[in-house]
């Protein structure tokens, strides 16, 4: 269930509301324990630990030797012992590394054990680009995660979904994986979304994993998103608003489990369908997102249905070309209007 | 790195027993399972036929390890095992007839058919295994986190093979739980094979003991398969790690009886002939009975007693329901449990 925001509501940005959602959690429960890269007294390169290494020492918010294959993996043996650990990867690009832990290990054990242990643990990593960090610090990657079986995998947009994500993320019996946009974090060496800064119910505030948000609602074309882009997607539809123009934007908020439900809901009612993905073209979330609709019903849409993704290359790292590849929102507008033509 | 083979471990006569019982019944396990694999893979050998379908990779001449180090662990200390993971289970004291359900692929296994020999999970004694190499190491480092932080006392053994010493995660391991202090021991098998690949062409290294210095932690290497030796090796460092004072990697010179995996002609392998003469356990019979505590009627004994409990337990699991085709998609999430 969505906890109302029935309590006071204050502005939060999203790395603040994050950290909010960890520190409750880990008050209430001494199980709870996070550990990285730099998660301690720099507070994470994110901002995803701010404040934590004051409250809760260096024996709760531990920072770990550059070993993402020791320190992941430790992680899974404590969830196995019935600890609930948050662990940091810095990046996603990162996840070569490491990807044995996560994949073969943290995601598969709960299936090969028929059950028999659980692994209530939760994995957090910076995605995104659009800061010329290059092809190796600028990836999302939600769609291999999403691809391997075995994990929750969420995508946070805005700080009170951060804050409830979370909290449902730790509280998960089983791994989750929390991806959180660089570019919504609301850092301050970073240029900001204005939505980077949104109001966060006070609090214990959970959202459910595996429900989608309207963030937007229109008639007459559904923007199914998640991410970064979903500010793109607002920022299109609110101006495409002035126009008398009906976007309706889908904040999938998880890829795993997929909303498809909200997603054939809102489609059923547009008729057509833009998807926009940070992460690459081809096998990804876009082709999904598309394929649910279509094996729904196949009658449901009036257009050919279009998608905006990362295309099928390493992310360059000159401004301009990052910027020539990224979903940015004068192309997710040139795209929505091209379905609606 | 010291070499505890060279003086005779001292080990108490009753130890010395169960020693030896365990790993007659470890190797009576590994036969058994040997010809129920078999039994039924032709015409010729189809690696997924039968009740016992897939790759299977057996331990015998092995089990001085397993039981050497097991000896000393309770039920409430961890094991993370490798792909050749049965006689560390059985010397660990996994349910022998849930384990073999498990390799039968049915219901009542340990993971209900879900995870079959090389994915043993039996979390009511902390027992793991994994089908990648090295990569058991880095949870064992968890678990001994978890006992520690929550002062219980207890330990995680991780076990590889020589094989898996040149990978990235046993190196990540050694670093960190030397770091932080971790009750962790660290156990290599060195049975000189790495499928077919001899060690002297994996590693420039003689010993991978010596590697412990690289991370400030003792490295042992007991060298001729001894159980005693193990015992005893193995003693000082799970008590190490119990007092609070880290890891400790230890080594042991062991031999693979058998192929890399059941089917393996073994071309490979100039020594296999001479491989039967260096059975640990008939050896070991003899010094128990030069020593005068064991004989013939014990022999015996412990030998009829092995086999009751591994035809039990293949009775168990032969006769136990396969899993329900309908279920295929329950346990990939925890909530579905």
């Amino acid at each position: 269930m969505t906890t109302a925001p029935s309590t006071p509501v204050r502005r939060l940005n999203t790395s603040k509301a994050m950290a909010e959602a960890i520190a409750q959690e880990m008050r209430a429960n001494p199980e709870v324990i996070y550990l990285g890269e730099d998660v301690g007294s720099y507070g994470g390169i994110f901002s995803s630990t701010v404040g934590l290494l004051d409250e809760f020492g260096p024996t709760r918010i531990i920072d770990t030797p550059i070993s993402e294959t020791a320190f992941i993996g430790l992680g899974i043996g404590a969830a196995v012992e019935g600890m609930r650990p948050i662990v940091e990867l810095m990046f996603a690009d990162f996840m070569g590394v490491c990807l044995d832990q996560i994949y073969n290990h943290m995601a598969k054990i709960h299936f090969e054990s028929g059950g028999h242990v659980k692994v209530p643990m939760v994995l957090t990593t910076g995605v995104g680009g659009g800061y010329s960090d290059g092809a190796q610090h600028s990836q999302c990657l939600w769609g291999t995660f999403g691809h391997l079986p075995g994990m929750k995998v969420v995508v946070p947009s805005n700080p009170a979904d951060a804050k409830g994500l979370m909290t449902a993320a730790i509280r998960d019996d089983g791994p989750v994986v929390y991806m959180y946009h660089k570019g919504v974090m609301g850092l301050a060496w970073m240029a900001k979304n204005q939505r980077s800064i949104g109001p966060v119910p006070e609090g214990e505030y959970l959202v459910p994993i595996g429900t989608a948000a309207v963030a937007h609602e229109g008639a007459d074309v559904t923007v199914v998103t998640l991410g970064l882009s979903v500010h793109h997607a607002l920022d299109v539809a609110e101006k495409l608003a002035g126009e008398g123009i009906g976007v309706e934007v889908i904040d999938l908020r998880s890829v795993v489990p997929l909303d498809r439900e909200t997603i054939v809901a809102s489609v059923a009612k547009t008729g057509r369908l833009v998807v926009v993905d940070e992460d690459y073209l081809s096998y990804g979330l876009s082709g999904e997102v598309i394929a649910s609709v279509v094996e729904a019903d196949p009658g449901l849409l009036t257009a050919a249905p279009r998608r905006l993704a990362m295309p099928d290359i390493p992310i360059p790292y000159a401004h301009v070309l990052e910027y020539a590849a990224l979903p940015r929102p004068e192309r997710i507008e040139a795209l929505v209007r091209e379905v609606l033509a | 790195m010291t070499d505890p083979s060279t003086e005779p471990a001292r080990v108490p006569d009753a130890v010395r027993l169960d020693l030896y019982s365990t790993m007659v019944l470890a190797r009576t396990y590994e036969l058994a399972i040997q010809r129920e694999y078999h039994a039924d893979k032709g015409p010729g050998f189809d690696i997924g036929k039968g009740l016992v379908p897939g790759e299977m990779h057996l331990a015998a001449g092995q089990e001085p390890v397993a039981a050497g180090v097991c000896a000393h662990l309770m039920v409430d200390d961890a094991v993370t095992a490798t792909h050749r993971p049965h006689h560390f289970a059985i010397a660990h004291g996994v349910d022998l007839n849930r384990m073999t359900a498990e390799i039968f692929g049915r219901e009542t296994g340990l993971g209900r058919g879900r995870g079959g020999h090389m994915h043993l999970f039996d979390p009511s004694t902390h027992f793991s295994c994994s089908g990648i190499i090295a990569e058991g190491y880095p949870p064992a480092l968890g678990q001994a986190y978890a006992f520690k932080t929550r002062g219980t006392g207890n330990v995680a053994v991780a076990v590889t093979g020589e094989g898996a010493a040149n990978q990235g995660a046993f190196h990540e391991s050694l670093n960190l739980a030397a770091l932080w202090k971790l009750p962790v021991l660290f156990v290599v098998e060195d049975n000189a094979w790495g499928i077919s690949v001899p060690r002297s062409a994996s590693t420039a290294v003689s010993s991978n003991a010596v590697r412990a210095a690289a991370y400030g932690i003792p490295g042992v290497r007991v060298e001729d398969n001894d159980v005693d030796a193990v015992y005893a090796a193995a003693g000082e460092a799970i008590a190490r790690a119990r007092a609070g004072q880290g890891p400790t990697l230890l080594e042991v010179a062991t031999l693979r009886m058998l192929g890399h995996f059941e089917g393996d002609a073994q071309g490979y392998r100039p020594e296999l002939a001479e491989v039967a003469s260096h059975d640990p356990i008939p050896a070991y019979a003899r010094r128990l009975q030069d020593a005068g505590i064991l004989d013939e009627d014990a022999i015996a004994r412990i030998a009829t007693s092995a086999a009751a409990r591994v035809e039990a337990a293949i009775t168990f699991a032969k006769e136990s329901p396969l899993p329900d085709p309908a279920d295929v998609l329950k346990y990939a999430f925890a909530e579905e449990a």
